[in-house]
């Protein structure tokens, strides 16, 4: 029902927008993406090496009007649509990637439609960006802008020179696009339940998901504040009976998040800070264990140029769990137990050569206390203006099969990415 | 205290009158203020839609066209730049927007769509290429003043720059370093055009004092009473990679508002001052 309503809408957006505007821009590319793994086992639920076999044409349109108020005024439409074919699994589809209008009413911007918004200050570690990400995508070597998934909602945003704010209202949730072991390696307990199925929260009015962020410049700090109500996007799992259910439920609880970000120039690079609460309000006590507990998270990152065309950046991020006891306490006996206090470091460095037409770059996460990683190599070159292609790998690894990236260890894989854009 | 002298010496010169300049003999460091004043900082505000020619030595071509906006702080020598690519695909509709500061490093900030994210760019380092053309951002954007020493070698013509109708007398100006490590060259030899105060011609020596690296101006015209390089071109002698810059649709004093450089319009940019 929601779906058949997004959809119409989107239609309706798409000719009302070609109505309205005097002239449409349009381009877009021809991509081929494929992945495969290297350790030559394949998950029981999957097919073959391959990890990902993608066909993909994309088109963009925009268009623009002048409105008659504000003093840049001018109401906009765009819209990102791709076909793509699935080579693993023989289909074709259609996915809308992004579809919005803008109006701008003096200082008030809004857009409405499926767009793609992007918060917080982490490089590839997420606080205060809440809105869905796909993780497949990422894991298998799909490009960067495919980690992150469009949301139908209202975005305003507000400017001045005292503060500025931007507030999302999402009245239709999505799930985060996570890994499952249809196609990954993973830690999955409940591996041979065969009747799963997924409760996603309903679109009603209290379901609305808000996200608000509120951001000025103070001298040299560039500050932002930020709020969150709705829900997580990974699922919790409920068994109709444990330990050994019959059927199992992936369902998303309730969270909201406080958070702020700052970042200025230090000793010629960028520093960056944030953090964000938590608060997981259907196990405020940490008694569930079901739900996850509430959090403290937090990263530093600095981020410098070593010489021409290089930089290099790191993270140092924290979790911290609330009511540790109460979480070891209700936790099933034969789960694995997480830590109290989970650390992550981060390294990216990148070099452009020949004319920055060559990148060389390396993104590197490690925990020290998970004691697992996650590296990224990829080589990027651009043959001509139009024809890129990149070539780079996913390699897994830690020491046990339990922890957020050593589950993934047999995952390792090789991706290639060939795209000529118009 | 000397700098302070010194930039209020480099303002006063910029903005003096120029009814006597044909008759006025100046100092190295005169000359100096004048070249980054009239060629970096001229009116108010500024707007240009840039098109690059990046051509490998085998003749290969690489293109990039962007609108640049730039407007100067009423106050001292701080500008910003509003940057909206165009071309290539793989980079249109990215904005980029430079805080540049005198005495510090710029701030940066580059949106890209494709994710709807704004980063904020460690800039260190004003000598790395320009969009991967043979300009540096301190060729862009200029070069603090304070930052190299200034001789004037000689006055000379240049011979063939009578192609557009000009005398092409010029002032040779040396500028070195005063720290060989803030640039990639040990020395600059520029040719100042002692009508349009523009460099009509510069040479790059590099830390062995081997020529690499030469910038020409191919074409000037006096746009709303500014004299603007309109052609110019940066030529690697070393690599034999060039790049061809030309300036179109340019406009001075448009009046631009100050919050047309901010997150708003850089995640936004109005159409009217991007096309």
């Amino acid at each position: 029902m929601n779906k058949k309503v997004i959809f119409s809408f989107f239609i309706f957006l798409f000719l009302f927008s070609i109505s309205f505007s005097r002239e449409i821009e349009w381009h877009g590319f021809v991509q081929t993406n494929y992945s495969f793994r290297t350790t030559g086992l394949v998950p029981p639920l999957a097919q073959g090496d391959f990890l990902l076999g993608d066909h993909r044409f994309q088109l963009k349109f925009s268009g623009s009007e002048k409105s008659e108020f504000g003093s840049f005024g001018e109401a906009k439409f765009f819209a990102k649509t791709d076909f793509f074919e699935n080579a693993l699994k023989k289909e074709t589809g259609l996915e809308i990637r992004e579809a919005y209008l803008d109006y701008p009413l003096k200082a008030f911007d809004f857009r409405i439609g499926r767009q793609i918004i992007t918060w917080g200050l982490g490089d590839l570690l997420f606080i205060n960006d809440l809105f869905p990400k796909d993780w497949q995508a990422f894991f298998s070597g799909r490009p960067m802008e495919y980690l992150k998934l469009g949301v139908d909602g209202l975005r305003i945003s507000f400017s001045s020179d005292i503060f500025s704010t931007e507030l999302a209202l999402l009245p239709f949730f999505e799930s985060d696009n996570y890994p499952t072991s249809e196609n990954f390696f993973l830690f999955d307990p409940f591996l041979n339940v065969s009747f799963k199925q997924i409760q996603k929260p309903d679109s009603k009015f209290e379901n609305v998901e808000e996200a608000l962020r509120l951001y000025r410049t103070l001298s040299n700090f560039e500050l932002s504040f930020y709020l969150y109500r709705g829900f997580y996007r990974t699922p919790s799992i409920l068994p109709d009976s444990f330990p050994t259910p019959s059927k199992i439920t992936y369902f998303f609880p309730e969270l909201s998040v406080y958070g702020f970000t700052l970042q200025r120039d230090l000793l010629n690079g960028i520093l960056s800070l944030e953090y964000g609460y938590y608060d997981s309000r259907q196990d405020r006590r940490g008694e569930d264990p079901l739900i996850p507990n509430s959090f403290s998270k937090f990263l530093i990152g600095y981020q410098r140029q070593g010489w021409t065309d290089f930089t290099y950046s790191g993270q140092y991020y924290g979790e911290y769990m609330k009511d540790y006891k109460n979480y070891q306490k209700s936790l099933p006996p034969g789960f694995p137990e997480q830590d109290k206090f989970r650390q992550v470091l981060t390294f990216r460095a990148t070099q452009l050569l020949k004319y920055q037409t060559l990148k060389l770059s390396f993104f590197g996460f490690y925990s020290p206390t998970d004691k697992d990683y996650f590296f990224i190599p990829e080589v990027n070159y651009r043959i001509t203006d139009n024809l890129w292609v990149a070539l780079g790998g996913n390699l897994f690894g830690g020491e046990k099969r339990t922890t957020f990236l050593g589950q993934l260890d047999k995952n390792d894989n090789l991706y290639s990415i060939l795209r000529y854009e118009f | 205290m000397l700098k302070k002298y010194f930039l209020t010496l480099g303002l006063f010169v910029i903005f003096s009158p120029s009814v006597l300049w044909g008759q006025e003999k100046f100092t190295a460091p005169e000359v100096a203020a004048k070249y980054q004043g009239y060629f970096f900082y001229p009116g108010k505000d500024f707007k240009v839609l840039v098109s690059m020619q990046l051509i490998e030595k085998g003749g290969q071509e690489r293109i990039r066209e962007l609108t640049m906006l730039r407007k100067n702080s009423p106050k001292g020598l701080e500008q910003k730049y509003f940057i909206y690519f165009h071309q290539p695909a793989d980079v249109r509709g990215m904005s980029f927007m430079v805080y540049k500061y005198p005495k510090k490093d710029d701030d940066r900030w580059l949106f890209m769509p494709a994710l709807n994210l704004v980063k904020r760019i460690a800039a260190k380092d004003k000598r790395s290429s320009f969009v991967g053309s043979d300009f540096t951002y301190e060729d862009v954007s200029g070069r603090d003043l304070e930052e190299d020493d200034f001789s004037i070698l000689r006055e000379e013509k240049i011979s063939d720059f009578g192609s557009m109708g000009q005398a092409g007398d010029c002032y040779v100006l040396k500028s070195v370093p005063k720290d060989p490590k803030s640039a990639d060259y040990s020395y600059r030899l520029s040719w100042i055009d002692k009508e349009s105060f523009l460099p009509l011609k510069e040479e790059y020596y590099d830390l062995k004092g081997e020529l690499y690296k030469i910038f020409s101006a191919e074409e000037l015209k006096q746009i709303q009473g500014f004299w603007t390089v309109t052609k110019r071109r940066m030529q690697n002698v070393k690599t034999g990679h060039q790049t061809l810059v030309s300036f179109k649709d340019i406009q001075y004093n448009l009046g631009m508002e100050e919050n047309l450089f901010t997150e708003r319009y850089l995640k936004n940019p109005p159409s009217k001052w991007i096309k």
